[in-house]
């Protein structure tokens, strides 16, 4: 967190820097079987933030020492594109993109049935084509409906969304600026149906009102996307 | 040689090799379904009611008395089963399958096929195609041939075993393999293998159309072109939602 404090980013009416409202998230489309090849896959752009996830599998899981006997294995590799940020980033893994993997694959453990698939691996590829903040919650989600366009069977999808804080203000889905020169930021990671959660971080200080009502904005905003993602698997317009 | 044993003709009727009949059932694997379908859509997490006198079917999980759905696809009603038919899924093996593998790795008396499915199978010595010295594996078939086979068993812990013995299984050794999803199996085949037989005559191709989603063609290259076209075009008119 940045912590320039000082930097106005709400007005006293609550209206942010992008003409957002505290409790608005920003424009999100969703589409599926983007990837040919792919058995799942799912394009989702989010502000200005774009994620392309290819979902393949379950197959048989090689080298053999990854197999588990019980369950299948989740092999989730997040990556940004060197061309997604203003600044170059340096291509390959690295400790962050390792992380964002980790905590994506920990949440997506929890709702797909890998008991099905003993000794397999299903591979998920997320890339982040364009980023400006909140892509491990545009990479979660995106991975959870392309799981889904792939047949794999899971108790819910997973809806990814961060609320934070800027000039002592509880907002959501915190864009660039805010997100960098901001106070606190929370991603959670929501099952719209149960209203459980599979994926909780915090980065920076909320009080215990803040963060029910940092909490309570995440959960209005998953209803509302869980919508879109619906009607991106489904089709608006099936027949 | 393979010719021989097996008259063009033959193979071009969907006799025994293609086993049309097979594939056309309801229990293939994606054969055509029945014409009664419904809109009725739904995504993992789905609440589909109360469990109350239903039995959950495929793609449905009974959690704390309410039905579940696991997997994105058309809802099914039949009597007190409820199931789901996924849009899209991989292919899983089932007894008496006719499929295309590709050899992945042997050992000293059996070959790992890789079908596209979530485990490999493995082909013993003893199934293989003709007598095999033991240690010979390798000489007999290498891997990435690919091999015409038949599920001879699935277990529980989901490996299975393929044969070779069988009428027109064998080693693939002319023509290309081409891979569609499973589920549009049914749409080439047509019905009562109806698309299938005229693509066989108009492109003048011999295809063996597999449960697992691949398909042997082998012709002239014209012929072999005009069949990748028209498969091309079948994966991209089924991309739309809903198909």
């Amino acid at each position: 967190m940045g912590g320039y404090g000082d930097v106005q980013m709400i007005d006293e009416n609550g209206v942010r820097a992008d003409g957002r409202g505290p409790g608005d998230i920003r424009p999100i489309t969703i589409e599926t079987g983007v990837v040919p090849v792919a058995d799942g896959s799912c394009r989702m752009t989010w502000g200005t933030n774009e994620a392309i996830v290819a979902v393949y599998g379950p197959m048989e899981a090689h080298p053999r020492k990854i197999q588990r006997q019980d369950r299948a294995v989740l092999d989730v590799a997040y990556n940004m594109a060197p061309f997604s940020t203003t600044d170059r980033m340096r291509p390959g893994f690295n400790r962050r993109s390792r992380e964002v993997s980790k905590v994506t694959q920990d949440a997506l453990e929890s709702v797909v049935l890998l008991e099905l698939y003993p000794r397999s691996k299903i591979r998920i590829s997320i890339e982040i084509v364009s980023a400006e903040a909140g892509t491990r919650c545009v990479g979660l989600t995106a991975a959870s409906v392309a799981l889904a366009d792939a047949g794999i069977p899971m108790t819910d999808l997973v809806v990814s969304v961060a609320s934070g804080k800027i000039n002592d203000v509880v907002v959501c889905d915190l864009n660039k600026e805010e997100d960098n020169y901001g106070e606190a930021d929370l991603p959670m990671g929501i099952m719209p149906n149960s209203g459980e959660l599979v994926f909780l971080q915090m980065d920076g200080d909320l009080s215990q009102d803040e963060f029910e009502q940092a909490w309570r904005y995440n959960m209005d905003a998953a209803q509302e996307i869980h919508k879109l993602m619906v009607e991106a698997l489904n089709g608006g317009d099936s027949q | 040689m393979i010719e021989q044993i097996f008259p063009a003709s033959t193979v071009m009727n969907g006799g025994p090799v293609a086993r049309l009949d097979n594939m056309t059932k309801k229990n293939g694997a994606a054969g055509p379904q029945g014409n009664k379908r419904g809109n009725n859509l739904v995504v993992p997490g789905d609440d589909l009611g109360d469990s109350e006198g239903f039995e959950a079917g495929h793609g449905v999980l009974v959690m704390s008395g309410r039905l579940k759905a696991l997997k994105q696809g058309k809802l099914r009603e039949k009597g007190r089963s409820i199931s789901i038919e996924p849009l899209h899924t991989r292919y899983i093996p089932r007894p008496g399958d006719l499929v295309i593998g590709f050899i992945e790795g042997c050992t000293n008396n059996l070959w790992f096929i890789e079908l596209g499915a979530p485990f490999n199978a493995i082909l013993p010595m003893s199934l293989g195609p003709g007598k095999v010295d033991f240690g010979g594996t390798r000489s007999v078939m290498d891997i990435g041939d690919a091999v015409l086979c038949r599920v001879q068993e699935v277990e529980e812990t989901h490996s299975s075993v393929v044969t070779m013995k069988g009428m027109g299984l064998r080693k693939i050794r002319s023509g290309v393999v081409e891979e569609i999803d499973p589920h549009l199996l049914g749409r080439i085949i047509g019905k009562g293998g109806e698309s299938l037989r005229r693509m066989k005559a108009e492109t003048e191709c011999r295809i063996v159309v597999a449960d697992n989603g691949r398909m042997w063609i082998d012709g002239e290259l014209d012929g072999i072109l005009d069949v990748r076209n028209r498969l091309s075009e079948i994966s991209r008119d089924s991309r739309g939602v809903g198909n």
